[in-house]
């Protein structure tokens, strides 16, 4: 339930800081292009209009239109300029207003961004960011609550990743800044509210490719990523009374994905269920539950299991939408099942 | 025509030297592009290659109008002239096309990805219409940089009706990229008759719903070429805004090397037809007229410039083609996908 988040504070930072996942976002970006005069951002209503989720508020008035760029409804065209810009040395932001938008956009990402550095054998770079809404939010029915973070992970040049927490949404930020590849970074809108801790530290950033144990346990693996780590949580205090020790996994990075640490647990645990809001079939979740079942087969008690969305165009209806996105009891029953 | 740039031509004034050297560009594609359709014919060149033979007026005129290594050039799949023309190494881009290890691209991208952006070549694209919106960003890239740079982005006719390039001409105005975009219209996307592919013919009128100058101009003499380019660059460098510019030209070849039948979209005589333009003849009427060269000389030229040909061929495919350890090389610039089939 998204009213039902839990506040996760990893942080092992003396000094932190309170804020939401949106103003983690925010400070981020602020502090990257206080730094690098080369970053700038570009989307659709992120300026005057203060973004539709207000990642962007104060922006445009601090940095001006030279670096905060409103720009008309064409997401493949700003996604192709801001690529070329990039193809140039800029380090542009692009934010898609949600990532279901991206899809006009993806001729641009897939058929250009993504294959710049390698048809080019290394001689052109493409340092651009992605970011954006994705995943349901709340009755905005099938056109905008696409999961594309799966689409965009089975395209190789591209990086993607999926933070659960503010200090992670500012963490990760700041790396995706920092890389000289393409970097699609998913925000779940569900997400932009949560509270956390971030640490007090300029220069703080967590890479690319370390999934984190957010909540350690014997008995069962829950793998999952963005707003699903949350749902993990929660299957696990319900799971903790029935004398199930169950282990949360925070993927955070889809590519590049941090096999390792999701195979340490399954080793310790030898049970795992892979959750993901995207429709079940096809979605990262299964490519994730493939790879355990390939390379922890000796180590497994029981099938991986799968929690995913439900292969189903969104309705609009709340009770029909909450019935599309799993939850923490939908977990618990996979857990059940597995026996 | 509506917004077009004041048409008197000046006197052609270039010197003897640069005269033989337009010449000397032009014979050396067109021989370079013959010999990519007989090596593609052997099998030493494969995926699709489309050569531009009948427009080497159009390229040569552009790319001596910038300044060469700081403007920006990007193209759609018919790429070899211009990365020619911007100095890449013809042998590199040879051995590209063969799938070689030493090539431009260590034989990843083949004939329709060339990249050269040390000489300000960005490619070499395949999805037509798609790279438009690439070019407008490296134009925006030069003008966020307070650069005076100008950005050519070459696009064909086909690609005129891509949504994207409405899109981008609607940024670039509204953004004043300093960007021309380069419309080289040889008749037929593909297959398809410009008159079946396009609601109004005069593609240069696509410009003109985004307040962007545009116009009309022949793309089958290198001087007047030459001239048009000249002028074009250097009001887009003056005022920096974007430009378009619909260039009339003809293909002689195919659409691609694998476009074995060309009657299926028009006839024999049209060609022929067309031929009496060649961009080649034109000039060295030219040369001849002016005493420059007399048929002899160019003769000597024809003869020494197949003779390089060959020699760049030969030195390409002595190259070895990449090791299969290379595949996951460049994919990202600091890490490699799971690996593994």
């Amino acid at each position: 339930m998204l009213s039902e988040l839990r506040e996760i504070n990893h942080s092992t930072m003396a000094s932190t800081l309170e804020m939401t996942f949106r103003e983690a976002l925010h400070k981020s970006m602020i502090e990257e292009m206080d730094k690098n005069a080369d970053i700038f951002l570009m989307g659709e209503d992120i300026g005057r209009y203060e973004g539709t989720f207000k990642v962007t508020r104060g922006l445009f008035p601090k940095y001006g239109h030279r670096r905060v760029i409103d720009t008309p409804i064409t997401e493949a065209g700003f996604a192709g300029i801001a690529t070329g810009a990039a193809m140039a040395g800029l380090r542009p932001i692009v934010e898609f207003m949600t990532m279901s938008f991206s899809i006009l956009a993806l001729d641009q990402i897939i058929n250009h961004t993504a294959k710049i550095h390698y048809m080019s054998n290394g001689v052109v770079k493409c340092p651009i960011v992605f970011r954006g809404p994705g995943g349901a939010a709340k009755q905005l029915s099938a056109q905008h609550s696409h999961s594309m973070e799966g689409w965009y992970a089975h395209v190789p040049g591209l990086k993607v990743v999926c933070p659960a927490t503010p200090e992670d949404a500012y963490g990760m930020l700041k790396t995706a800044l920092a890389d000289e590849n393409p970097v699609v970074f998913y925000e779940n809108p569900g997400l932009y509210a949560i509270k956390g801790t971030v640490p007090d530290d300029p220069n703080f950033s967590v890479p690319f490719g370390k999934a984190q144990i957010i909540k350690p346990g014997k008995d069962i693996s829950l793998v999952g990523y963005s707003r699903m780590t949350h749902v993990n949580l929660a299957a696990a205090e319900l799971l903790a009374k029935d004398g199930i020790d169950a282990e949360v996994v925070d993927v955070r990075s889809l590519v590049p994905l941090d096999t390792e640490t999701i195979y340490a647990s399954v080793r310790k645990t030898h049970r795992a269920i892979v959750v993901y809001e995207d429709w079940r079939s096809g979605g990262f979740g299964a490519e994730i539950a493939a790879r355990i079942g390939e390379d922890c087969f000796d180590h497994l008690d029981a099938p991986v299991g799968r929690v995913g969305g439900l292969n189903v165009p969104m309705p609009y209806a709340r009770v029909l939408e909450l019935e599309c996105i799993p939850d923490e009891n939908d977990v618990v029953a996979a857990v059940r099942k597995l026996g | 025509m509506r917004n077009q740039v004041e048409n008197e031509q000046p006197p052609h004034t270039e010197s003897p030297a640069q005269l033989e050297q337009y010449y000397r560009d032009m014979v050396f594609i067109r021989h370079f592009e013959e010999k990519c359709n007989v090596a593609y014919r052997q099998g030493k060149i494969g995926g699709y290659m489309h050569t531009y033979i009948g427009m080497e007026a159009l390229a040569v005129g552009w790319l001596y109008s910038i300044r060469k290594g700081e403007d920006y050039v990007i193209t759609a799949y018919r790429d070899h002239a211009h990365a020619l023309l911007l100095g890449t190494d013809p042998v590199a881009a040879m051995a590209e096309l063969m799938g070689r290890k030493g090539g431009t691209a260590g034989g990843k991208g083949g004939s329709m990805h060339l990249f050269d952006p040390e000489k300000g070549f960005y490619g070499g694209w395949g999805i037509v219409g798609g790279h438009i919106p690439l070019g407008a960003g490296l134009a925006f890239a030069s003008k966020y940089r307070g650069q005076d740079r100008v950005t050519l982005n070459f696009l064909g006719d086909g690609a005129a009706n891509q949504g994207v390039l409405f899109e981008t001409l609607n940024m670039a105005s509204l953004w004043e990229l300093p960007c021309i975009f380069i419309i080289e219209n040889n008749e037929f996307a593909m297959g398809t008759r410009l008159e079946y592919h396009a609601a109004d013919t005069h593609l240069w009128k696509r410009g003109e719903p985004f307040g962007i100058k545009s116009e009309r101009i022949d793309g089958m003499d290198a001087l007047d070429m030459r001239e048009n380019a000249q002028r074009i660059v250097d009001w887009v460098r003056e005022n920096q805004k974007p430009y378009l510019v619909e260039v009339m030209c003809y293909r002689f070849s195919g659409h691609g090397a694998a476009d074995n039948d060309r009657q299926l979209y028009r006839t024999k005589e049209e060609e022929l037809e067309n031929m009496k333009r060649d961009p080649i003849k034109r000039l060295e009427a030219v040369l001849i007229e002016r005493n420059i060269l007399n048929a002899e000389r160019l003769e000597a030229i024809d003869a020494e410039l197949i003779e390089q040909v060959e020699k760049i061929y030969e030195a390409a495919d002595a190259q070895p083609f990449p090791d299969v350890s290379e595949v996951y090389d460049n994919i990202y610039t600091d890490m490699t996908p799971d690996k593994g089939h």
